[in-house]
């Protein structure tokens, strides 16, 4: 088996990944998996398991490094286990180098590319080797390496002579047959597959990558030592120190992440021998220069003409390096990279937040929101070299460490602490490294269990839900871009070829979704990036697990649609009071430049009253020419050729138009508002071309076409048990939606209104066309000014953000799992398939999963989103995310890989259904239902050793919290005033929203800021940021000389204690006492002092940690700090209902009761409505009542009949 | 023994087998109605009702024939949600009108019996119906949500319930107009 396993080495790079694809699907995968990585390996027995439990950490991890276990124990538990393992394989760093050296030539600038597929190669071999060094490690491995030997052979002579050119690349294809031999034999944890790893070196770092905190990132760390670049970082510390990697701290991904992008840079330089080639991630747009003259021929062009237009947008091409070179090959691979570009565009918001764009591409990247870790991580993985000969044994170690730590027993009636000081990460998959590596970022794509159930009734047991979060039009801070003529997809079932196939020779491949083995076209041989012919499996599609395709017109049912605006503005009297107007207007005229969209961009505006109003805005005219349309009831266009015009000729109207507008209306007196028929006329106007339609309402809709009641009773509010009218009162809406829903236009609302507007109605005209909507409760121009400010932002964040038009979505899952139920803002076309007229990036879907057949035979799972839209550019593209998940078949090991926010994300979205279609009480029962399974479940079936306490799973430990939280939030409380449409848009934005947000909503992040140190701070782009330490949202916490943050994802509150520090108000508030606060303050002034510097940029932490561009959202977050004195004390009271200490306590009480008579099967046949039917006194007389007898059966009747 | 001939024939009939029942149906009726022909037979009320919902079964197991394919190709992805339901939504209030319409028959003839047995059903319909989302038109099924598992794999249970009860109904009524025209 060695031996096989070695020719691949030979070839290093190339020939591991043949291996590892070979091993991938049932044959070679099985085996290993069964065994080693997965389920069995990691957490093989119970038994072990549960030791671990009442003893920390120790038994498990001891078995690997165990200097991470402290470490975890700080940091989030599931997580952190990643980071253990990577210190110790970081030193090996050096190893990547040679994959550098080789793939460098051919493509330095596309570093990503060209790394990441080294990457992933490597890390196939290091991953079946990891596997083994675990328990029965020995006996998969084997298998995988005999099947794979035989690609690896194949590959070989064909990649090979590529390689073999660069001088760097001969070096290092020499040491790998000498090291793979002998590591294989000499090198326990590697076995047989090291070798063959040569580049397993790359591969530990992958490991690294898995293992530290967040994943993806560790590997970053890891890489970016290896490059040279960690002094570079100034983060070093936690960089170039692998064992830092372990440590808690370096777990913050922020840090990691920031630097490794920068080292890119840089770095690249400091480093040359390491690679020659540049840096992935951040650094690509530079690369863009190095080209290698020879090959380039199959670069696009194109990708390198990109425009900087689209780096707005967020994505920008970069062109290989090579692209300039050759004819636009049909193979083309662009790396595009989406500029914390993005950012930009909405970043503006704060004018504090001015670094955001300024921030170096490396930064940008690496920016990671709070749970996850940044995207660029995962790329940059692949690329460093890393630790290559540790990463099989700390594969190996990875999985094992890992589990003991989530499965670690909390008693939650004892822990006063349970949050960790850093931002929560999200669980690694117990993968073998290689498949880990080049896994999908867990922003994008993310599994309430990271370890599937093999079947469902395990899945019952565990009483957690199975389901996806996605975030998939997220702005990127890199993306790989491919245009090819064919795009390489399996033949039965369409799935597009991922990091997750296998190959089982060089013509052959297999889909790792419904197993069917498909020929590799000829043009898929070439690979563009290395230049290489014969290495189907170094193609960026099978090197990353989030790519993007240009897609040829057999994606297109009809041109690319450009990009249409149009505008549907209220202008009866009641939305002039607000003003809004003058604000949209303005904001309108800055960004008419900046709308996404290119020389065939539409736009077009209508308004409304009880009329409505259009504007030929048609090239020529002198000014704008209002037609007013009186006749609601059955809408029709006036001029339906100049309603939607130009935005490039016609701009110098449209500004007029917009100058005009908010005076026009001013002394209009009327109150009606005929919404139902601006709709439809909009509806009209945009469905020959599909587009965005941004409606602007300001009251409930009361004429014409729509009209809606007010349903809400103030006063029942608090008092309610069960809150009423949660659904649509008509369907007007959704019918409508649907209409526009099939013509490709969107609708996005955005309600200010200070009364009831109904928005459970409004919203489905939305919900089922893919829109977003906005709410801004009491907006108006005078009284509210922190809704003004907030609308302005969310305007141009809102205008500017990248968008997709006539997009659908599928999601592809291997056979044997299903989709339930999808959450979000779409209409679900077919049981798999999403219709989305828009998507934006600020635009998250949910998706329940059942499993409907045994996995028993299979190792892993995948999941695949495919989402096809037109870009504003009018290109077709397809963006493409792979997720690949192990099957596990123990309780134990399901509970070590649950993720806990995306659990409670899930678990929202599933409330808020609930909600709608049974009742509210009904929903706040079942989320306390959720916790309380499982955690019963956990301790009958996977606690061996009982002990008193309400116990949990390490990684579990936060759930009551989380539901605690839930039942308060907005959406889900009652007892409390709640105005019917917050609560609602609470729901939609549940629903809607990306995990990231949904959290903070749910749990809003606490920080002490009057005692900021430099302690783990981030440092970014000359500015120091702090990193304190997330509160327990407990009153406990609170002390009166204290300043505290507390960032609810559209809103901050800053909480100023009565007694802080006069230092700390000086500096940061600019005024000399308490007393002096103003009573609204929604800014902080600008910065005079170093101090307030400090705490500056800490506002914007969030979004600094995470990616840049996405954060922004066009909310600023800094904007409201309502200071007010009233607010104090409200502050107080609002952040009490989440003490940890009365959590336990409510929940063990209601928990067993409902316990099984579980809420579904109520209803469902013994409802009380059936009971009256049957048993009514009214009914009965009338069937049988004597009297009725006669009538019929009288004889005398008989006799007529017949 | 009628009875039992009936009872072989409901046991092996299936959705498909329409032709057959319909083909069978003739040789049933001679040899039955042979032995027990006294020559006092009398076509009663009773009797034409059951010859109505007889006609009236046939039409709704076609609904139900009808409901299980279209939402078996909601399943395999052949149509729209939308399309479907525009198709399906119209057929729902005229199936349970007609049921409604031959409870009332027998209601009339005081076939209590087979007034019992069709009453679940009865019961049933109207509580779908008052249960129904909200919608403008009439009809039970909405393309938004039709697509979940949950109502999807509901749907699909219904029609073939229905589909089961209609046609063991079918032979009922056969048995009930045959036995009603003898014993008169």
């Amino acid at each position: 088996m060695t031996r096989l396993k070695w020719p691949g080495p030979s070839q290093n790079l190339q020939q591991l990944p043949a291996l590892s694809y070979g091993m991938a699907p049932h044959q070679n995968y099985s085996p290993l998996q069964a065994k080693a990585p997965l389920g069995p390996g990691l957490y093989p027995q119970n038994s072990p398991y549960h030791p671990p439990s009442s003893l920390p950490h120790t038994p498990p991890l001891s078995a690997s490094p165990v200097p991470q276990m402290p470490s975890a124990q700080s940091t989030p538990p599931p997580v952190a286990g990643g980071g253990y393992y990577n210190s110790p394989l970081q030193t090996p760093a050096m190893g990547p180098a040679w994959h550098y050296n080789t793939s460098a030539p051919v493509t330095p600038p596309h570093a990503h590319a060209a790394t990441n597929h080294m990457a992933p190669p490597r890390s196939m071999a290091p991953s079946t080797s990891s596997p083994a060094p675990g328990p029965g490690l020995p006996p998969s491995s084997a298998h995988g390496y005999s099947q794979t030997g035989v690609a690896p052979h194949t590959y070989h002579q064909p990649v090979r002579p590529p390689y073999g050119a660069p001088p760097s690349a001969a070096a290092a294809s020499g040491p790998r047959p000498a090291m793979g031999p002998p590591p294989p034999i000499g090198q326990p944890p590697p076995m047989g597959q090291p070798p063959p790893m040569g580049q397993p070196p790359p591969m530990g770092q992958p490991p690294p990558m898995g293992q530290p905190p967040p994943m993806g990132q560790p590997p970053p760390m890891g890489q970016p030592p290896p490059m040279g670049q960690p002094p570079p970082m100034g983060q070093p510390p936690p960089m170039g120190q692998p064992p830092p990697m372990g440590q808690p701290p370096p777990m913050r991904h922020p840090p990691p992440m920031v630097h490794p992008p920068p080292t890119g840079h840089s770095p690249s330089g400091a480093p040359p021998p390491m690679r020659p080639t540049p840096p992935p991630s951040g650094p690509p747009m530079g690369n863009a220069t190095p080209p290698t003259p020879k090959a380039d021929a199959q670069w696009d062009a194109v990708n390198h003409s990109a425009p900087p237009s689209e780096s707005e947008e967020g994505d920008v091409e970069c062109p290989g390096i090579m692209s300039g070179n050759g004819p636009q090959a049909p193979n083309s691979y662009n790396h595009v990279e989406s500029q914390p570009g993005a950012p930009p565009p909405p970043g503006p918001p704060g004018r504090h937040l001015g670094h955001y764009p300024s921030l170096p591409p490396g930064y940008q990247s690496s920016p990671s929101g709070h749970t996850t870790q940044p995207y660029p991580l995962k790329q940059q993985p692949y690329q460093q070299p890393g630790p290559a000969q540790l990463s099989p044994s700390l594969a190996a170690l990875s999985l094992q460490s890992g589990t003991p730590e989530a499965l670690r027993v909390v008693n939650l009636l004892q822990e006063r602490n349970l949050l960790p000081a850093g931002p929560i990460t999200p669980p690694t998959p117990c993968l073998p490294q290689d498949l880990q590596r080049v896994n999908c970022n867990p922003e994008v794509f993310r599994a309430t269990l990271t370890s599937i159930p093999q079947n469902q009734s395990l899945l019952n047991k565990a009483k957690l839900p199975l389901g996806l979060l996605l975030h998939p039009f997220k702005d990127l801070s890199q993306l790989p871009v491919v245009t090819s003529s064919t795009i390489v997809r399996c033949r039965s079932c369409r799935t597009y070829i991922n990091p997750f196939v296998s190959f089982l020779d060089q013509r052959r491949w297999k889909c790792n979704l419904c197993y069917r083995v498909n020929e590799v076209p000829e043009e898929f041989m070439y690979n563009p990036v290395s230049r290489a012919y014969g290495e189907p499996h170094k193609r960026p599609e099978v090197q990353n697990a989030t790519i993007e395709f240009i897609a040829p017109s057999e994606y297109m049912l009809r041109p690319p649609q450009p990009a249409v605006y149009l505008f549907v503005l209220d202008v009866s009297h009641n939305a002039l009071e607000t003003g809004y107007l003058h604000v949209f207007c303005q904001s309108l005229l800055d960004n008419l430049s900046s709308l996404p969209g290119d020389s065939r961009t539409k736009v077009g505006f209508i308004t409304f009253d009880s009329t409505i109003h259009f504007y030929n805005l048609q090239e020529g005219l002198s000014q704008p020419q209002m037609l007013i349309v009186s006749d609601i009831e059955d809408i029709f266009l006036p001029t339906p050729d100049s309603l939607l015009v130009n935005l490039s000729e016609s701009k110098e109207l449209v500004q007029d138009l917009l100058k005009s507008l908010p005076t026009m209306f001013e002394k209009s007196m009327e109150t009606q508002s005929a919404l139902g028929s601006a709709l439809q006329a909009a509806f009209k106007l945009l469905s020959p071309t599909g587009g965005r339609m941004s409606v602007f309402q300001t009251q409930l809709p009361n004429l014409g076409a729509g009209a809606l009641q007010s349903r809400e009773d103030p006063n029942q509010r608090a008092a309610a048990k069960d809150v009423q009218h949660l659904s649509p009162a008509t369907d007007f809406y959704k019918k409508l939606a649907l209409d526009c829903s099939g013509q490709q236009v969107a609708v996005d609302l955005f309600l200010l209104s200070a009364q009831y507007c109904d928005l459970a109605s409004l919203g489905c005209i939305s919900r089922y066309s893919a829109g977003s909507v906005y709410y801004y409760p009491s907006y108006h121009q005078q009284h509210s000014p922190a809704q003004v400010e907030r609308f302005q932002k969310d305007l141009k964040r809102y205008l500017t953000r990248k968008i997709g038009f006539e997009a659908v979505m599928r999601i592809r899952c291997t056979k044997g799992l299903s989709i339930h139920t999808f959450h979000g803002n779409f209409f679900v076309r077919s049981t798999d398939l999403l219709s989305l007229p828009n998507v934006n990036p600020d635009a998250g879907f949910a998706v329940q999963m059942s499993i409907d057949e045994n996995l028993d035979d299979l190792q892993v799972v995948s999941f695949q989103a495919a989402l096809l839209y037109t870009s504003s550019k009018g290109e077709r593209r397809i963006r493409v995310h792979t997720l690949c998940l192990p099957v596990v078949n123990s309780l134990a090991d399901i509970f070590a890989g649950a993720d806990v926010q995306a659990i409670t994300g899930l678990l929202a979205c599933m409330a808020v259904d609930r909600s709608v279609t049974a009742s509210l009480s009904d929903a706040r029962d079942a989320l306390t239902n959720a916790a309380v399974d499982s955690l019963s479940c956990y301790r009958q079936s996977v606690l061996t050793i009982q002990q008193p306490g309400l116990l949990s799973p390490c990684c579990l430990r936060l759930f009551p919290l989380y539901v605690l939280a839930l039942h308060k939030q907005k959406a889900f409380r009652v007892g409390t005033s709640t105005r019917l449409d917050d609560r609602v848009f609470a729901m939609c934005q549940l629903k809607y929203q990306p995990l990231v947000y949904a959290m903070l909503m749910i749990h809003p992040a606490l920080y002490r800021l009057d005692d900021l140190t430099d302690q783990g701070a981030l440092n970014v782009n000359d500015r120091t940021i702090p990193q304190p330490p997330v509160l327990q949202l407990s009153v406990e916490k609170f002390s009166r000389d204290g300043a505290f943050l507390m960032d609810a994802g559209t809103v901050m509150y800053l909480w100023i204690g009565r007694n802080c520090s006069p230092a700390f108000l000086s500096q940061v508030l600019g005024v000399t006492s308490y007393a002096a606060v103003p009573e609204n303050m929604y800014l902080l002034p600008e910065p005079e002092t170093v101090r307030s510097n400090a705490a500056r940029p800490l506002r914007r932490e969030p979004d600094e940690d995470s990616l840049s561009a996405e954060h922004d959202r066009g909310q600023d977050r800094l904007r409201p700090l309502p200071l007010s004195l009233k607010l104090r004390p409200l502050l107080s009271v609002k952040l009490r209902p989440f003490p940890l200490s009365l959590k336990p306590r409510p929940l063990l009480s209601v928990k067993l009761r409902p316990l099984f008579l579980s809420v579904k099967l109520r209803p469902l046949f013994l409802s009380v409505k059936l009971r009256p039917l049957f048993l009514s006194m009214k009914l009965r007389p009338l069937l049988l009542s004597m009297k009725l007898r006669p009538l019929f059966l009288s004889m005398k009747l008989r006799p007529s009949c017949f | 023994m009628v009875w039992s001939r009936m009872k072989d024939i409901s046991d092996k009939s299936h959705i498909r087998s329409r032709w057959c029942i319909t083909l069978r149906i003739t040789p049933l009726l001679k040899p039955s109605s042979e032995p027990h022909d006294r020559g006092n037979m009398a076509f009663t009320f009773a009797a034409f009702c059951y010859m109505l919902a007889l006609l009236l079964t046939a039409a709704l197991i076609f609904f139900a024939i009808w409901h299980i394919i279209a939402f078996d190709e909601l399943k395999t992805d052949y149509k729209n949600p939308i399309d479907q339901c525009n198709t399906l939504n119209p057929l729902v209030l005229p199936e349970y009108l007609i049921h409604f319409f031959f409870c009332v028959m027998f209601f009339c003839a005081a076939e209590w019996l087979t007034l019992c047995l069709n009453l679940p059903l009865f019961a049933y319909h109207v509580w779908r119906y008052m249960s129904r989302p909200v919608m403008s038109s009439p009809g039970l099924y909405d393309p938004t949500t039709i697509m979940n598992a949950d109502i999807l794999a509901y749907c699909q249970k219904e029609g073939w319930c229905k589909l089961a009860f209609y046609l063991l109904s079918f032979f009922y009524y056969l048995y009930g107009m045959i036995y009603v025209l003898v014993s008169s």
